[in-house]
């Protein structure tokens, strides 16, 4: 785990970039995960304090949304739909598939930290089901074997 | 040199689109072929992505669906020509499923390059806004109502009398918010028009602003849809740097700013209030109305909160008037309602059609019966929260009364379908697990009676006392309806139920009669 001392400044530069922004709590939680890729449980101090809010109500939100995580991802982050339409193209199968083969359950990250695994409901690509995205990379009509093809790509990719 | 066409819409990316751009750049630049590949829009029709189009003077002629290994076939047989090959297609929009639909708030996607503000204003776009810049704002607003446009994100209310809310509100600041957080399964209209035309999302939301008085607008934008947010970007960009948005717009002294926000993976966020809550920096929690958003919005004030395909459908009417627009429908539903056919569907894509055709005309002569050739058992219409249709129902009409009176709901126009070796328990289940998922945990009923009714499935399949908890579902259910602030919890027992009632044999019940 990277010490917070490090990250510090990075979370004070979106903070102070964000000063003015209404409505800027979820601006900042996204640019904290964009930068360092999860939001550190350290981070909320400086959160709450820069927002004039407690640290509950910080983390209180980032609670309550399924996308801000608090511990850092796997080098890539693959995400399976699990909802009705992908369903009814044999998702079930693919998920199967992926935590067999990753040997993880869903939020959990593989021990060589390569790849993380979460649940998504719906990415807008039902006419191609079943779906899922490695990054900000999206794939149609995923195969159990597609989905071997996309992974050893990854890896080879480092 | 000649114009090809590839669509940059995520559908088509996921299907190896961009592998297919690289492919006939590399091939065309070692045969010294003159070709400018535009990033278009999908046409929707998705079992043909990806999907290339070739200008000739005959007009747009596509093939599909492309793999890069057919690339060098098709240049070799005149790809640039447009001659032909076992991929060709001919006119694109003279095959069938395009020629019978009625584009008119998808009027350009597919066929423009999105982030192009020329080639927009080229294809008829800001001409709403310049009617719309030389009318008073009860003018506009009139126009709107007069459409009879009802609300596409789910709820259908009249699009006009919330702008009049809004009009009449008196107030220093208002808001325009754009509902883009698009969770219904099954759906991807609001995907496609942000992708393919994002400039209509624009001006409807800047004539919004004129017509209501708003200075400042939003797009809430879901998380899982990153290609939307570069394109938005990249028009708002566009439209600010041509005096489309900003101060002073095009001379007129009027002045609309927008902005796109993330959310985070919330489908609550998808109800207005919730979103509004998510918007000001807070957790999603649904607020009690009244007051309403569009006296009470965005930071206390009034705001129209409104759908991308509501926002996106005002330039047309703005541009050929209220009635055009409402010459088509049907009954109290009118204009046009994009439909996207998705899940165990040999054609799917997206049908800009207007209200009033059957669901059996397009499950089958638009969506070609089920990809897996197996017969169609069940059908969800309106997303997660929306009924299961059996074949019994598919000649109802695509109307919101008629969907109404066989207790459905047409929400958001998404259409998932599944063939017989759906099992209905499974999906019951599934619908109470989703609202446990996604509940935004206010009220009882909707949190608790979830967690509660996946159990109570569970005992019904594995024939624990299955009549006691048969009644104590449906129980369940009505206390969900009643007791709930919100639809999350007031719509989950409409899949729940209608499983039931019409698949009954899945929970290990008595078959049903089928009427
Ligand atoms: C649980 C829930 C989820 C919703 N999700 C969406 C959504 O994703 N997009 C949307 O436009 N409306 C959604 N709605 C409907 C909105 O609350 C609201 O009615 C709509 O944004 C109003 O815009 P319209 O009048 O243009 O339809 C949802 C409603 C509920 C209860
Ligand atoms: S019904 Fe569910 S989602 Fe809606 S307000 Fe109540 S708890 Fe929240
Ligand atoms: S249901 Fe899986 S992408 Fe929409």
């Amino acid at each position: 785990m990277q010490d917070y001392q490090s990250q510090k400044p990075i979370v004070l530069d979106i903070l102070d970039a964000h000063r003015t922004m209404p409505g800027n709590l979820l601006p900042i939680l996204h640019g904290i995960q964009d930068t360092l890729g999860y939001i550190p449980a350290a981070a909320v101090e400086d959160i709450a304090k820069a927002l004039y809010l407690s640290k509950a109500e910080v983390h209180g939100v980032i609670s309550f949304y399924h996308y801000f995580r608090t511990t850092p991802p796997g080098k890539h982050t693959i995400r399976i739909c699990r909802a009705e339409s992908c369903q009814a193209m044999n998702s079930k199968a693919l998920e199967h598939h992926a935590k067999q083969t990753l040997g993880i359950d869903f939020h959990e990250t593989t021990p060589d930290e390569h790849f993380s695994l979460e649940p998504v409901y719906c990415l807008g690509n039902c006419a191609c089901s079943p779906s899922m995205t490695i990054d900000d990379e999206v794939y149609g009509r995923v195969t159990p074997e597609k989905f071997d093809q996309l992974v050893a790509a990854c890896k080879g990719a480092k | 040199m000649t114009r090809l066409f590839i669509s940059r819409d995520s559908t088509a990316l996921s299907l190896g689109a961009e592998q297919v751009v690289k492919a006939i750049q590399e091939q065309a630049s070692l045969k010294g072929l003159d070709v400018q590949i535009i990033r278009n829009g999908s046409r929707g029709l998705f079992w043909l992505e990806p999907l290339i189009e070739v200008e000739t003077a005959q007009g747009r002629i596509a093939y599909g669906p492309v793999q890069t290994d057919d690339v060098s076939t098709l240049l070799e047989s005149g790809l640039l020509e447009g001659k032909q090959h076992p991929l060709c297609l001919g006119n694109i929009e003279e095959l069938p499923y395009f020629e019978n639909q009625n584009r008119l708030t998808f009027a350009r996607v597919g066929l423009t390059d999105p982030v192009s503000l020329e080639d927009y204003v080229a294809h008829d776009g800001y001409r709403g806004l310049k009617n719309a810049l030389n009318m008073q704002q009860a003018d506009i607003v009139k126009q709107v109502t007069d459409s009879g446009l009802r609300g596409r994100g789910g709820a259908a209310f009249p699009t006009g009398i919330k702008w009049n809310t809004v009009l009449n509100a008196p107030a220093e600041q208002k808001y325009i918010v754009c509902n883009a957080d698009e969770g219904d399964s099954g759906t991807f209209s609001d995907r496609m028009i942000m992708e393919g035309d994002p400039f209509v999302l624009i001006e409807g939301m800047t004539i919004a602003g004129l017509a209501v008085g708003a200075t400042q607008g939003y797009i809430y934008l879901r998380i899982e849809y990153p290609h939307a947010k570069v394109a938005l970007n990249q028009a708002i960009a566009a439209a600010y740097q041509n005096g489309y948005l900003g101060e002073n717009i095009q001379g007129s002294g009027k002045t609309f700013h927008l902005e796109v926000r993330s959310g985070a993976g919330a489908y609550i966020c998808g109800e207005e209030t919730s979103l509004l809550e998510s918007l000001e920096g807070k957790r999603g929690l649904v607020r009690f109305k009244p007051p309403l958003p569009a006296i009470v919005g965005l930071f206390g004030k009034p705001t129209i909160v409104n759908n991308v395909i509501s926002l996106a459908s005002i330039p047309v009417i703005l541009d050929k008037g209220g009635e055009y627009y409402r010459d088509y429908g049907m009954g109290r539903s009118r204009g046009t309602l994009p439909l996207q056919l998705a899940g165990n569907i040999k054609h799917p894509g997206l049908f800009e059609v207007a209200f009033g055709m059957t669901l059996r005309e397009l499950l089958y002569e638009y969506g070609g019966g089920s990809a897996s050739g197996r017969p169609i058992r069940a059908v969800q219409v309106g997303g997660p929260l929306g009924a299961y249709l059996h074949e019994g129902q598919f000649d109802t009409p695509l109307d919101y009364e008629a969907f109404a009176a066989i207790s459905a709901v047409l929400g958001h126009g998404g259409i998932v379908v599944h063939d017989d070796t759906v099992n209905m328990a499974d999906m019951a289940r599934y619908a109470m697990e989703f609202c446990v998922e996604e509940s935004c945990g206010k009220c009882t009923p909707c949190r608790i009676g979830s967690t509660r009714g996946v159990e109570v499935i569970d005992r019904i399949v594995n024939d624990v006392q299955k009549d006691k908890n048969t009644v104590l579902l449906r129980d369940l259910c009505d206390t969900m309806v009643y007791g709930s602030l919100c639809a999350m919890g007031g719509m989950t027992p409409y899949p729940v139920l209608s499983s039931l009632n019409h698949f009954p044999e899945d929970f290990g019940l008595q078959p049903a009669a089928k009427a």
